[in-house]
C-alpha cells in the first residue's frame, strides 16, 4: 500500500510492525508537499528540517518502546492559530507575520507526547474570520478536488492538506463551523468537540466562548484516535473540563440499532442546494436501514443563530484582538506620532478587511448605549437556542443534517457580500453557541464532483454517539475516494 | 437600509477599536455596519423578557489556582518578538511630556 494513502492509524500500525519507518513516512509526505504546494497552497510554513529531525527522534523512541500509541510517528499539520514553540505562528495575518512563540499550545503538546511529527502550519482565514481561507494575508488555498474552488474555512489549509495527502491528519479550530465546513468541502472527516474538551491554551483567541480545537482526518477511526490524544483537562485553560467518557475509540462500533436520530425540518428548507439535500437524506436512509430510529422534527430558532453568533463573536473578537498593539510582538508601523497613533496605524496596517469589519462591529455592539440592545440581547437568544437543543436531546441521541447549504464555491465568489457568506454558516453556527459537539463526514459528490458533508450533532460530551453513528455510516458507505485518484 | 451609520459613529467606533480607517474604508464600514445591524435587528423579533443572558453553554464552576510561577525566565526569547527592544525592555513611544 502506498504510504500516502494510509490513514493515520494505519500508518502508525505499519510503523509499529516495522513495515514503514517514521523517516520514510515523513520523507514521502514532504515530497508530496513539494509536489502539490504550488497548486494548492495548504501551508503557511513547512518545517522540513524540524520534521526530519523529529522523525529520527520519534523512531528511536518507538524502537526503545517509549512510544507505542496509535498515532506514534505519524506526521501532522497544525492550523496556524495554534502556538508552536520556535515555529512561526501567524494566524495568516500580517500583524503576526514574524511571531515565533516561546511555548506550544496544549493540544500540540499532547500530540507531541503521543509521538507526532509536526510538518508545519496550515493556511487559514485571517484570525479564523472567514469561510473560504481567502482572507489569509498569505494567499488563498485551493480545493484539492477542484482547484478553481475554495477549500472552505477557516481551517481550509488543514482540510485541504488532508485531502491532498500533504499530511496524514491535521488540527483545526472551530468557532462557527471552521472545522466542519472545510471538512465537508474537502471530503474529509472533521470534529468540533464539546466546548471545554480540548484545552484552548495556546490557541490564539477569536471568540473565546465559541472556539474549540478539533481533528481533520481521513476517516472516523482516525478521528476517535486523535480525540483520545488531544482531549485533556488543563489547568492553564479555566474553561477546560474534567474529562469523562474519553475512550472515544471504544465507540468505533458498527451498530446504530435503536439510535434515535432527529432530522430538523428547519435544516432542509429554502437555500439548501437540492444535491446536498438528497445526499444527506440518502445517508440518513442508510442509517435507518441499519436500525436507527430516524424521524423529522422542528428545532426552531435556526434563523436567529447567525445574527446572535455574529454579535457575540464580533464582540469577543474586538476584545481579544486588543492585544495586538505593536509593542510586545508582531507588526509595528514605520512612522507614527506618539503612542495612540502608533497603536492605530500598526493595527490598521496589520489587520485585513474582514478582521477590521468584525472588530468595528464588535466595538460598536459593546459600546455604551448599545450593549443591552445588541450584546445582551444576543446572549439571551443564545440561551433560547441552547434550550431548543436541550429539548431536542430529550428525544434524540443525534441530530442529523447538512454541514453547509452548498458545496465549495468558486474562488472569489464569496467575499463581495459578507452577509451572504455568513449565511453559509447557518447549520454549523448554533452548535458553537450551544457548546455542542458536531461531526462532519463525507456523504457524496455533487455533479461537479465536489464533496458533500453530513453533520451529526450531539448533546454536550456525547462525542461517542457521533463517532459510533459516523463509523457505522462510513462502513456502509465504503471508501470515499475521488473518481480519478490522484497520481502520487 | 434601516440603520444609517453616521460619520460621527464611525469616528467614535474607530477610537474604541483603535483603528484608523481611510476615507474609502470609512464609507465601506458605514455600509457594512449598517447592513449587519439591519440583519442583527432580526433578534428583536424574539421575546426575551425574563431570559437570563447566557455566557457559558453549560454550568461550570469558577476555577481558582494558586498564582505560582512554574515557567522559567524567558525574557530573551520573549523580547526577540518585540518590534523594539532596549536593555531587556520593550521600547514604546514617549507617552507623556
Amino acid at each position: 500500500m502506498n504510504i500516502l494513502e494510509m490513514t493515520a492509524v494505519e500508518l502508525a500500525a505499519a510503523i509499529k510492525n516495522k513495515e514503514v519507518t517514521v523517516m520514510e513516512a515523513t520523507e514521502a509526505v514532504l515530497k508530496q508537499i513539494e509536489k502539490k504546494e504550488d497548486e494548492f497552497h495548504c501551508y503557511v510554513t513547512v518545517d522540513r528540517q524540524g520534521a526530519l529531525a523529529r522523525a529520527e527522534e520519534v523512531q528511536k523512541k518507538i524502537d526503545q518502546g517509549e512510544l507505542s500509541g496509535p498515532l506514534a510517528g505519524v506526521p501532522v499539520a497544525i492550523k496556524d492559530n495554534m502556538c508552536t514553540e520556535g515555529m512561526l505562528t501567524t494566524c495568516s495575518s500580517r500583524i503576526l507575520g514574524n511571531f515565533v512563540p516561546t511555548f506550544s499550545s496544549e493540544a500540540v503538546l499532547n500530540l507531541q507526547n503521543a509521538g507526532a511529527v509536526i510538518l508545519g502550519k496550515t493556511n487559514m482565514d485571517e484570525f479564523a474570520m472567514g469561510s473560504t481561507t481567502e482572507t489569509s494575508a498569505f494567499g488563498v488555498t485551493r480545493n484539492p478536488w477542484n482547484s478553481e474552488h475554495v477549500p472552505g474555512g477557516s481551517s481550509g489549509g488543514s482540510a485541504a492538506a488532508v485531502a491532498a495527502q500533504e499530511c496524514f491528519y491535521a488540527l483545526g479550530s472551530d468557532t462557527g463551523g471552521s472545522i466542519r465546513q472545510p471538512a465537508s468541502f474537502c471530503g474529509v472527516v472533521g470534529l468540533k468537540p464539546t466546548y471545554g474538551r480540548v484545552s484552548r491554551y495556546g490557541l490564539i483567541a477569536y471568540g473565546s466562548s465559541l472556539d474549540q480545537i478539533g481533528p481533520l482526518c481521513k476517516d472516523v477511526t482516525d478521528c476517535a484516535a486523535i480525540m483520545e490524544v488531544i482531549a485533556s483537562h488543563d489547568k492553564k485553560d479555566s474553561t477546560s473540563v474534567e474529562q469523562q467518557d474519553t475512550d472515544f475509540t471504544t465507540a468505533l462500533v458498527e451498530d446504530v440499532k435503536g439510535m434515535r436520530i432527529g432530522i430538523p425540518r428547519d435544516y432542509f428548507g429554502e437555500g439548501l442546494d437540492p444535491e446536498v439535500k438528497s445526499a444527506v437524506l440518502k445517508a440518513a436512509e442508510v442509517l435507518k436501514e441499519k436500525g436507527a430510529l430516524v424521524e423529522e422534527f422542528d428545532l426552531s430558532l435556526v434563523e436567529y443563530a447567525i445574527p446572535a453568533y455574529y454579535t457575540i463573536a464580533a464582540a469577543e473578537a474586538s476584545s481579544n484582538l486588543e492585544r495586538f498593539d505593536g509593542i510586545k510582538y508582531g507588526y509595528r508601523t514605520e512612522e507614527y506620532e506618539g503612542l495612540h497613533n502608533m497603536y492605530k496605524k500598526s493595527r490598521s496596517e496589520g489587520f485585513g478587511a474582514e478582521v477590521k469589519r468584525r472588530i468595528m462591529l464588535g466595538s460598536f455592539v459593546l459600546s455604551s448605549g448599545y450593549y443591552d440592545a445588541y450584546y445582551l440581547k444576543a446572549l439571551r437568544v443564545k440561551a433560547l437556542i441552547k434550550k431548543a437543543f436541550d429539548q431536542a436531546f430529550e428525544k434524540y441521541d443525534v441530530i442529523l443534517g447538512p454541514v453547509a447549504p452548498t458545496t465549495a464555491p468558486k474562488l472569489g465568489e464569496s467575499l463581495s457580500d459578507p452577509i451572504k457568506m455568513y449565511l453559509g454558516d447557518i447549520y454549523t453556527i448554533s452548535v458553537n453557541l450551544a457548546g455542542l459537539p458536531g461531526l462532519s463526514v463525507p456523504c457524496g459528490l455533487d455533479q461537479k464532483g465536489l464533496p458533500i458533508g453530513m453533520q451529526l450533532i450531539g448533546d454536550c460530551f456525547q462525542e461517542k454517539k457521533l463517532i459510533q453513528t459516523a463509523y457505522t455510516y462510513e462502513k456502509a458507505r465504503g471508501a470515499f475516494v475521488r473518481k480519478e485518484e490522484q497520481n502520487v | 437600509m434601516a440603520n444609517i451609520i453616521s460619520d460621527e459613529t464611525i469616528e467614535y467606533v474607530g477610537i474604541l477599536a483603535k483603528l484608523e480607517l481611510s476615507p474609502e474604508e470609512k464609507e465601506q464600514a458605514k455600509k457594512d455596519m449598517g447592513s449587519m445591524l439591519d440583519y442583527i435587528d432580526k433578534l428583536g423579533e424574539l421575546d426575551t423578557e425574563g431570559v437570563e443572558p447566557m455566557s457559558h453553554a453549560f454550568p461550570v464552576k469558577n476555577v481558582f489556582r494558586e498564582d505560582v510561577v512554574t515557567n522559567q525566565d524567558m525574557r530573551e526569547e520573549i523580547l526577540k518578538n518585540a518590534p523594539g527592544e532596549k536593555d531587556g525592555m520593550f521600547v514604546v513611544p514617549r507617552t507623556f511630556e
